[in-house]
């Protein structure tokens, strides 16, 4: 039987591909992936202490938060899309025009 | 005291969330007629007025509905009046700026419409599914508007930085929550508060990873250092109204969910009054440390405002309700000076041709005497001197921290304090005494501008001078919570 | 009168509004007219409240005027009010009187500036902050006037930006008064914590149940509250910015050291006496800092050409005499000497300023020389100054040098070594007021034909305000004779109430006072008057006969039969053996000590921090994945911090 730790160990881990996607990764719809996946390992935790809890305020919570991801992966990819036609380029790099 | 159970499904009680979600859904609606569109302000400005006397009539009765989720008591209702004047002061100085850099359309004012409601939701609730939800329904617009110069490769820049940089933080927050909500069984605030035990062993750890991880989620919309650097950038690259607009509201709704959950939810951990003493520290001394050398005014004011919040956190560090209450006066007392900032540099900004660089001030005192010294007198608040509402800000902090018992940290906050002026003064300097050879293109003034001017001048001095008033305003949306 | 205190500061306060809002929208005429006419007022009125100060009972001389409360929140009270009592009602005497006479010269000297309009509005907000720095009841008022006062000295000293050193020198003034500003600050929330009030009346009331006398926290309280008064009153080390005000207008300088700024330390430290007996370590820095400053500043004197750095530096080395009598607890003494210097130091500024004016703007002496024929009345007013300054007997400053020599010298909190270093001060004042003296209104003249053709005694609204002050530095010094001479101290009955009259407790004091009976004090004071008139001598032998001859004195000595042989022997040897070192010793003070050590530690302050703002920049390379980066790392910090509490 899987006990609730399991269950946040895997979320902990997805969560920690997630930062070090955002750490690593040069392209920015890759960026844009790792922070749905640090969401959605948040999802699995809450999904997790709330199946563990024996309430449904959880499950209802993911909801909302899957709808926020949602909305911000809309405006995530509608910017990309203007700065490449600014820039032709997704690469995260070549944006420091802004620094010091 | 507020019944915490109350289900009743109370629509009064979001009224002036819903006036500016109405006023939003027209805009938008209206979009496609060529006449409607430039109503938009117009709408915009109906809705945050509407929005403004709801909340003014909501003070002083508290309540709370939809199952607990929402909670509209005093401390509620001043954060609210706080979004709704910025953003109304926003309105009013911030269309010219866009018509003049061609890029004035109707969208800004729904999005500024909607993220002012979700900065209410943020004040207005103890549950901290609610305050999520809140932040990112502020958010989502702010990192639209940051890009909205969709011309401009800076804009663009601000835009997608803030985003990634936002839903970075969020992620963190949201798993915060979740080991919150893990280990205590709920997420409401007063629950913690009142009845507190934990469900399993190592569910303390659970808590205070929880606790810290919720922490860095707003540390980082109120820009303390390290969770910082994207506010320069953004700052900078974002138009200047938006840019205004960043530095009061938003930053106002982090410290308002911060005083939510970390002074009313989990009062009494001792290490979190700790990590605010270092977040402190560190954002108080890296802010105007890194201010000092900057020739970009926006920069420089953006440096200034993470330096502000490091005073803040000072109060945060201290607890208790007379420096609690002394952070509400701060945050009102930033809004005013740093909005008449930030409306002067719009309106330098609109030359054609100008980045808010420095320089640019240099002759300003010669072509417009009176707003060069309006802006010294904003300088003069932000630096932190006598007779402004800036200087009573600070020496009601610091006196609180004292206090308190926190010698260190007000002698470290006095210090950096003194370091600000230096480079605060640098602005009035260039204005006033520097050489300056070659004609300044003299500005014209909007009504609505002058009015901006006038309210936040006579805000700054005359709160300075009497603020007695807000002080109290300040110490019943304390009351309220404790 | 005392009914209405608060118009005294309001006058000019409503004066700067009216210049300020309508500027270069008014004639010349009438911006003169209301910026004189409300500073006129001002004095008026004080004149008025102090009469009628003087009519009352001694012990009722207080008048407490709340206007209204200004932060009141919790047990945190804190009012607009004013305070009138023997203290205040003299300083405002001094602010409105000799401001009112700097007021109507500047209508003379800035009649040809463009910036007339500007130039009035600021010097009656400075006068008004002054006003309410001297009123204010508590210390959160008073600091208003505080930080007043140090911004209009910076608009002022930099007024003329078209020089880049002007502005450098506003600069300077406010890094210094920041420091100050700081440890003014902290005391302040010292006694607060401690006191639970800012009130001047309740702190003095209260301070000796709430601190220990001799305790840890008063020391720092009182040692922080004198960091303040330091770089207010420029004392070492926070007194560089000083020399460099000269920048201004010379009547700003007159203002700023005469009659305003530079005072308020002062002021602070006699004000908050009741601490400052309770706190005698305290005392004994603010004597040494204030004894060692008026011999720093005095030998730096000797050496500079410039007429108005030499004044700068005269000013630094008087405060250094106020300070140390304060140091000694000789309070009474210290104002005394602060309104005769007031008197004294402003005609020398205003005279200098008219001979600034008649030379088109020369500052430096060598260029100058033989004046007095053509400026007689500045010559001549200018001349009673110097007698003043120097303390000759039965001029003003004579009276109330001599009292804080003795006081030095026989206070409780005295020491001869206090002592001496003022003697010596006051003899090197003597030598190079005179040597200014003589360099300027004696000898050949070494200005050129065409600055020479442009001489010219200055107009009436110049000319009168020197005669007025002229007739204060000699009658000013009377009211406070010392006891000796059969008379009673006028001045010091008057202070009397607002200084506190505790004994210092028994053990706490580590100095042996030497103590001293009349014919000590009729001694001391013979012993001061002949220094002085060797230093006057000495000054004569070699700045009026020769004024080359300190510059010239090194070549000579190269061949020593050259020596022998000339007929200047006296004079040289004279020379060589005091003079010459005292002068290399003076330009060490001033080469070294002042522009390398004290100027280069405040710049490599200002630097320092720079530097770190460059390196710290760095960081923020503008690439997103560093900033996420530097979060990560602050959340792992965090994390680990919390896991291990």
């Amino acid at each position: 039987m899987f006990g609730i730790t399991h269950f946040l160990f895997i979320a902990v881990l997805l969560f920690g591909v997630g930062v070090t996607g955002v750490l690593i990764s040069r392209n920015i719809i890759v960026l844009l992936m790792s922070v749905e996946l640090m969401l959605n390992a948040a999802n699995l935790a809450i999904i997790a202490f709330s199946r563990a809890l024996n309430v449904m305020d959880g499950h209802a919570f993911v909801f909302l938060v899957l709808t926020v991801a949602a909305a911000e992966a809309a405006v995530g990819l509608a910017m990309v899309i203007t700065i490449f036609n600014n820039r032709r380029s997704i690469n995260i790099d070549k944006y420091s025009l802004l620094k010091w | 005291m507020i019944d915490t159970t109350a289900a009743s499904i109370d629509f009064s009680i979001i009224a002036p969330e819903i006036a500016l979600l109405a006023a939003a859904f027209i805009i938008l609606v209206s979009v496609y007629n060529k006449k409607m569109r430039n109503l938009a302000p117009v709408i915009a400005t109906a809705g945050l007025l509407v929005s403004l006397l709801i909340a003014i009539e909501q003070m002083g009765n508290p309540k709370t509905g939809f199952f607990g989720m929402v909670t509209c008591d005093d401390f509620t209702v001043v954060f609210k009046i706080l979004f709704v004047i910025s953003s109304l002061l926003i309105l009013m100085f911030g269309r010219r700026y866009f018509v003049s850099k061609n890029i004035d359309r109707p969208e800004f004012y729904a999005l500024l419409c909607i993220s002012t409601m979700g900065m209410m939701v943020m004040a207005s609730t103890t549950d901290l599914v609610v305050i999520f939800l809140g932040l990112e329904i502020m958010s989502v617009p702010l990192y639209v508007m940051a890009g909205m110069d969709k011309r401009s490769l800076e804009s663009n820049e601000a835009g997608i930085k803030y985003l990634i940089m936002g839903a970075f933080a969020s992620g963190f927050l949201l798993m915060g929550i979740a080991f919150i909500f893990g280990s205590s069984g709920t997420t409401d605030l007063r629950r913690i508060a009142a009845d507190f035990q934990f469900i399993g062993e190592n569910y303390q750890l659970y808590f205070n990873a929880g606790a810290v991880l919720t922490l860095v989620g707003f540390a980082f919309k109120v820009a303390a250092v390290p969770f910082h650097s994207w506010v320069p950038d953004v700052y900078q690259g974002a138009p200047t109204p938006v840019t205004a607009f960043f530095s009061v509201g938003p930053k106002a709704a982090g410290f308002a969910a911060l005083l939510r959950i970390f002074n009313f939810g989990f009062e009494d951990m001792e290490f979190i009054s700790d990590i605010f003493w270092m977040l402190a520290v560190l954002t108080m001394t890296v802010g105007n440390i890194l201010a000092l050398r900057q020739g970009n005014i926006k920069r420089m004011l953006a440096y200034s405002s993470i330096a502000h919040a490091g005073y803040i956190l000072v109060a945060f560090a201290v607890g208790g309700s007379a420096a609690m209450s002394a952070a509400v006066f701060y945050l009102f007392a930033y809004g005013l000076f740093n909005l008449g900032s930030f409306a002067i540099i719009t309106q330098l900004e609109i030359r054609s041709g100008c980045k808010s660089e420095l320089s640019e001030l240099s002759g300003l005192s010669k072509a417009h005497p009176y707003l060069s010294a309006a802006l010294t007198v904003f300088m003069l608040a932000l630096a932190g001197f006598p007779p402004t509402v800036g200087f009573i800000g600070k020496f009601y902090l610091f006196t609180a921290a004292i206090d308190g018992g926190f010698i260190w940290l007000t002698i470290i906050g006095v210090l950096n304090s003194f370091i600000s002026v230096y480079y605060y003064l640098r602005v009035v300097k260039v204005s006033f005494l520097e050489k300056f050879e070659g004609t300044f293109v003299p500005v014209k003034y909007t009504p609505a501008m002058m009015a901006v001017l006038l309210i936040t001048l006579a805000g700054t001095l005359g709160l300075g001078i009497f603020p007695e008033k807000l002080l109290e305003i300040s110490r019943a949306a304390i009351f309220a919570f404790l | 009168m005392t009914e209405n205190i608060y118009w005294i500061p309001l006058l000019p306060l409503l004066g700067f509004l009216v210049n300020g809002l309508l500027l270069g929208k008014l004639p010349k005429r009438v911006v003169s007219l209301v910026a004189c006419g409300t500073v006129g007022g001002s004095f008026l009125l004080s004149l008025m409240s102090f009469l009628e100060l003087k009519a009352m009972p001694p012990d009722l001389r207080l008048i407490e005027q709340t206007l209204f409360s200004w932060i009141s929140s919790g047990d945190f009270h804190v009012n607009f009010g004013f305070l009138l009592d023997p203290l205040s009602s003299l300083m405002i005497l001094v602010v409105t009187g000799v401001g009112f006479l700097i007021h109507l010269y500047s209508v003379g000297y800035m009649s040809h500036d463009s910036g007339y309009g500007r130039y009035f509005a600021y010097l009656n907000l400075f006068t008004f902050s002054m006003l309410v720095l001297v009123l204010a009841d508590n210390f959160l008022f008073m600091f208003v006037g505080w930080e007043g006062v140090g911004l209009c000295s910076y608009l002022l000293i930099g007024f003329w930006f078209e020089k880049k050193s002007a502005s450098d020198a506003g600069k300077k003034a406010f890094i210094v008064n920041r420091i100050g500003d700081f440890g003014f600050l902290i005391g302040m929330f010292i006694i607060f914590w401690q006191v639970g009030s800012l009130d001047f009346m309740t702190v003095a009331a209260k301070a000796p149940e709430v601190f220990v006398a001799g305790g840890t926290l008063v020391t720092a309280a009182c040692i922080l509250l004198f960091v303040g008064a330091a770089g207010k009153s420029a004392q070492i080390p926070l007194y560089v910015w000083l020399p460099d005000a000269m920048e201004g207008p010379t009547p700003v300088s007159a203002l700023i050291h005469a009659a305003t700024m530079v005072t308020a330390g002062v002021y602070m430290i006699v004000r908050v006496n009741a601490m400052y007996i309770l706190a005698p370590d305290a005392l004994l820095v603010v004597a040494i800092v204030g004894g060692v400053t008026a011999l720093f500043a005095a030998t730096i004197g000797l050496v500079q050409n410039d007429i108005k750095r030499v004044l700068a530096y005269s000013t630094i080395s008087q405060l250094g005499y106020m300070f140390l009598a304060c140091g000694v607890a000789a309070f009474s003494a210290g104002i005394f000497h602060l309104m005769t210097h007031a008197f004294f130091k402003a005609l020398l500024f205003l005279g200098a300023g008219s001979v600034i004016h008649a030379m088109s703007g020369q500052q430096d002496m060598r260029y100058m020389g033989g004046l007095r024929k053509y400026l007689p009345i500045t010559f001549g007013t200018f001349f009673i100054a110097t007698l003043a300054i120097s303390g000759i007997p039965l001029m003003s400053g004579f009276f109330s040098k001599d009292e804080i020599l003795w006081k030095a010298f026989s206070s409780d909190y005295g020491h001869p070594i206090l002592w001496a270093l003022g003697f010596i001060t006051a003899g090197l004042t003597a030598f190079y007021m005179f040597r200014l003296l003589f360099l300027t209104f004696y000898g050949k003249e070494r200005m050129d034909e065409k600055t020479k053709s442009h001489i010219h005694e200055s107009p009436k609204f110049m000319t009168i305000p020197l005669m007025v002050l002229a007739v204060l530095a000699v009658v000013g010094g009377w009211i406070g004779m010392p006891h000796i001479f059969g008379v009673t101290n006028y001045f010091e009955a008057w202070l009397e109430p607002v200084i506190s009259s505790a004994k210092p407790a028994v053990g706490v004091h580590m100095l042996t006072s030497a103590g001293g009976d009349t014919a000590m004090e009729l001694m001391l004071m013979f012993s001061t008057v002949i220094l002085v008139g060797l230093a006057i001598f000495a000054a004569f032998k070699i700045y009026n006969k020769r004024p080359e001859v300190a510059d010239s004195l090194a070549d000579r000595f190269k061949t020593p039969h050259n020596v022998l042989l000339h007929k200047y022997y006296v004079d040289e040897f004279y020379g060589a053996v005091i003079v010459r070192p005292l002068i290399y010793f003076s330009l060490f003070l001033w080469k070294i000590m002042d522009v390398l050590f004290i100027d280069g530690l405040l710049n490599g302050l200002a630097k320092l921090y720079e530097g770190i703002s460059e390196t710290m920049r760095s960081v923020q390379t503008g690439r997103l994945r560093s900033y996420a980066t530097v979060f990560v790392i602050g959340v792992f910090i965090l994390i680990a911090y919390a896991v291990i509490e």
